[in-house]
């Protein structure tokens, strides 16, 4: 499932992210694992088991790429966390397992947003994109997409205000975390 | 066999003979051919069996008999869903397996060839590891990883899915492979400054308990276990399998604790001001309603595993290690603590409280048992079944050492006892194996008759046969007003034609006063298995019992005169 891929995955419902989650509070976990078939779905097995939900999923190789790295964000009872994250560290493949949550990390994404945007709309709205510090990656007659990255909060606050143009697609790539300064991740 | 060219299924049994394996349980098929091939110029002998799961009960029997990993090998498709029940019974109880089975070539995977299944998916949840091999190159890396990953830690199946075009692939095999299992790492010794603050705990409690588990067993921690209990005074309860981790006819031990475990065991986890967990889970089976466990005793817990540290109890001093080792250190540490008055206490509750069973009307399970204990002189290596039988075997059955009581207890497996006999008899040739059956989780695996016939293993299969599912028949019948439902084992057979069937030896028991003489005759017969059907009263019931869910205070020690509440817990 794993091997080799480059890809980002990640679809989340933008209405989860600005409301709180129907499944509880939200949480922030970085995984290292093995690069390898068959790892994301026991690593998913232990989230489904204990009823916690993943809203988005980051996997990328790691630095190394023997390794991949996982970045979740999964929302659920904070007490199952901590024996989801010791049942994560038990699974052979996964090198080590970390709740980031409350926890100082940087912490990004992005997003690719196509809006409606008739001619006569274009400078508003590329002004509010300059606001969130966005770029436009593509233009039409009808719509333009703009990439966005930063915050969680940013995104959603730019989604909001994007929302009364009409948003045709979006995608974003889930949160990706780091740890700051010397912390491993 | 150095490094010359052979067959990915050639290569494969050589590293598992080089474990040191004896035997290998499994059935054939097409998928795994080119692996029973190999094993025909192997010494490793191959234990044909009737099914699928009777294969990994005996491998389980085995593992739990020797403490090292059984092997099974079956072939794919329904061959390997049929393992699944075995591979989830020996995860649930921590026991070291290796499953082999057969796959469907690579370039059919995942097109619902004849006879795939994605067995690796499917055991997913049931599985300590698993490996799909896609590379022949492979084999004797993950053979090795698979050995050391069943057997270390918290031990447990894996399972090595191979493609046939990978067994029967032609390669120059590289024994000399160095295991590579970044995301694995076994504690060893625990933490010195928890293991201080234990022995501190301990010296400060009035009324200690020690309540010992598997994982004792498993970590072999009874001798040094022996000597803490002796050293501090400190007495010991045991759960369902931690049964030989101390010995039960020890002065300081209460026997097993729990849903069915002594009276005496269960007043004294209420009583108790401090309990000390060496390898126990704190199931539910032991501690009932959480919420009401042990509310005001300090809570300490040993485990090799993190992930059951503060799981169901939350302790207040907690050390992750090996059972053994951390007894080790933890020895030198404790003093005599002021047990005096509580053992005092404790021997009364025994007195009060004792196991017991109506000498009077029909036979008796429990008389058997008594019986079976007292003639085979306690030294018998007992497994069993899943229900009644199996909670008056483990109360009057008692057992001295490790790995003489082998006994599926978080799945609760029916039809685990009769293959798991047949294993553990394969692993002990020399010890007298008694198989306490009941009869309907009997006829569930009872095909493996004919394997510990044809290899003339001498297993003693007692059938507690009450002609009901007797264990659900309690439960309708304390708590569900005698409504029973789906329970009645009518259209049993004559267990002992059914043993001439097979060829072996039968014996049955009816009344009281054959006990003794018939279960003289089968201790001593041991040309081949036999079955001893014992014919007890229909509608006993196992006491002491707490209900599920509840608080372990609200323990009955007899029938109720009036309907029960229904149970709020699990089963």
């Amino acid at each position: 499932m794993l091997n080799g891929t480059k890809t980002t995955l990640s679809v989340i419902e933008s209405k989860a992210a600005k409301q709180a989650s129907p499944y509880g509070t939200q949480h922030s976990i970085s995984l290292l694992v093995n690069n390898r078939p068959g790892v994301l779905i026991r690593i998913a097995l232990v989230f489904n088991r204990r009823g916690y939900n993943i809203e988005s999923l980051v996997v990328s190789p790691a630095h190394n790429g023997k390794f991949s790295r996982m970045n979740i964000t999964a929302s659920g009872e904070p007490k199952t966390l901590e024996q989801i994250i010791k049942q994560l560290n038990k699974l052979i493949d996964v090198i080590h397992a970390k709740d980031h949550t409350n926890e100082i990390t940087v912490e990004k994404e992005l997003a690719l947003v196509k809006v409606n945007c008739p001619p006569e709309k274009r400078t508003e709205i590329l002004q509010i994109a300059e606001h969130f510090n966005s770029q436009s990656v593509d233009l039409s007659e009808s719509t333009l997409m703009l990439q966005i990255t930063g915050s969680t909060e940013k995104l959603d606050a730019m989604e909001l205000m994007l929302d009364k143009y009409g948003i045709k697609e979006m995608v974003r790539t889930g949160k990706i975390i780091m740890a700051r300064g010397d912390a491993n991740t | 066999m150095a490094n010359k060219t052979c067959t990915g299924a050639e290569a494969l049994i050589h590293c598992i003979h080089q474990h040191g394996v004896e035997y290998i349980f499994g059935h054939p098929g097409g998928a795994a051919i080119p692996i029973f091939d190999a094993l025909v110029d192997s010494p490793i002998k191959f234990i044909l069996t009737r099914h699928e799961q009777g294969a990994t009960h005996m491998a389980d029997g085995l593992a739990r008999a020797t403490g090292k990993a059984g092997v099974v090998l079956v072939t794919s498709g329904p061959g390997a869903t049929n393992t699944i029940t075995g591979i989830m019974t020996a995860a649930m109880d921590s026991v070291p397996m290796i499953v082999i089975t057969g796959q469907t070539i690579k370039p059919m995977l995942g097109l619902d060839a004849f006879q795939e299944a994605d067995v690796v998916g499917i055991s997913y949840p049931a599985v300590k590891h698993s490996y799909l091999v896609r590379d022949v190159n492979d084999i004797p890396r993950v053979i090795k990883e698979a050995f050391y990953i069943a057997e270390t830690g918290r031990p447990g199946p894996v399972l090595i899915d191979i493609p046939k075009d990978v067994s029967g692939a032609m390669f120059e095999p590289n024994y000399n492979v160095e295991i590579d299992l970044p995301g694995y790492s076994i504690p060893s010794t625990g933490d010195g400054v928890q293991i201080a603050r234990c022995a501190d705990l301990l010296a400060k409690a009035k009324r200690p308990l020690f309540l010992v588990g598997h994982g004792a067993v498993i970590a072999d921690a009874c001798r040094v276990l022996k000597q803490l209990a002796e050293k501090t005074q400190i007495p010991v309860t045991n759960t369902l399998l931690g049964k030989g981790a101390f010995p039960e006819t020890h002065d300081l031990s209460l026997g097993m604790l729990g849903m069915h475990g002594t009276a005496y065991a269960n007043k004294a986890v209420v009583d108790c001001d401090l309990i000390m967990s060496i390898g126990s889970r704190w199931d539910d089976r032991i501690c009932g309603k959480y919420s009401a466990f042990c509310p005001n005793a300090v809570k300490i817990h040993i485990d090799i595993d993190p992930a059951e540290i503060g799981k169901m109890i939350k302790p207040d001093c907690s050390i992750v290690g090996d059972a053994r080792l951390v007894l080790e250190e933890l020895i030198p540490l404790c003093r005599k603590s002021d047990t005096e008055d509580w053992l005092k206490q404790l021997g009364k509750w025994k007195k009060q409280f004792p196991l017991k069973y109506g000498k009077q009307g029909g036979l008796k399970a429990q008389f058997v048992l008594d019986e079976i204990y007292r003639l085979s002189k306690g030294k018998a290596v007992v497994t069993t079944d899943v229900g009644q039988h199996q909670m008056w075997a483990a109360q009057f059955y008692k057992t001295d050492s490790r790995f003489h009581w082998i006994s599926s207890g978080g799945a609760g497996t029916m039809g685990f006892g009769m293959p798991a006999a047949i294993g553990a008899q394969f692993a002990r040739p020399d010890a007298m194996v008694i198989a306490v059956v009941g009869d309907g989780g009997f006829q569930m695996t009872l095909s493996e008759l004919a394997t510990a016939v044809v290899n003339k293993l001498p297993i003693k299969i007692l059938i507690i046969n009450n002609k009901y599912l007797g264990m659900v028949r309690q439960w309708q019948a304390l708590f569900f007003e005698n409504r029973y439902s789906g329970v009645d084992l009518i259209g049993n057979p004559n267990f002992v034609k059914l043993a001439e069937a097979y060829g072996m030896k039968g014996f049955r028991i009816k009344r009281n006063a054959d006990v003794g003489k018939t279960l003289a005759a089968a201790l001593a017969y041991n040309d081949g298995p036999c079955i001893i059907e014992a014919e007890v009263e229909k509608e006993d019931n196992v006491f002491p019992m707490i209900p599920a869910g509840s608080a372990i205070s609200d323990m009955v020690l007899e029938a109720p005169k009036k309907a029960m509440a229904k149970p709020t817990g699990s089963t």
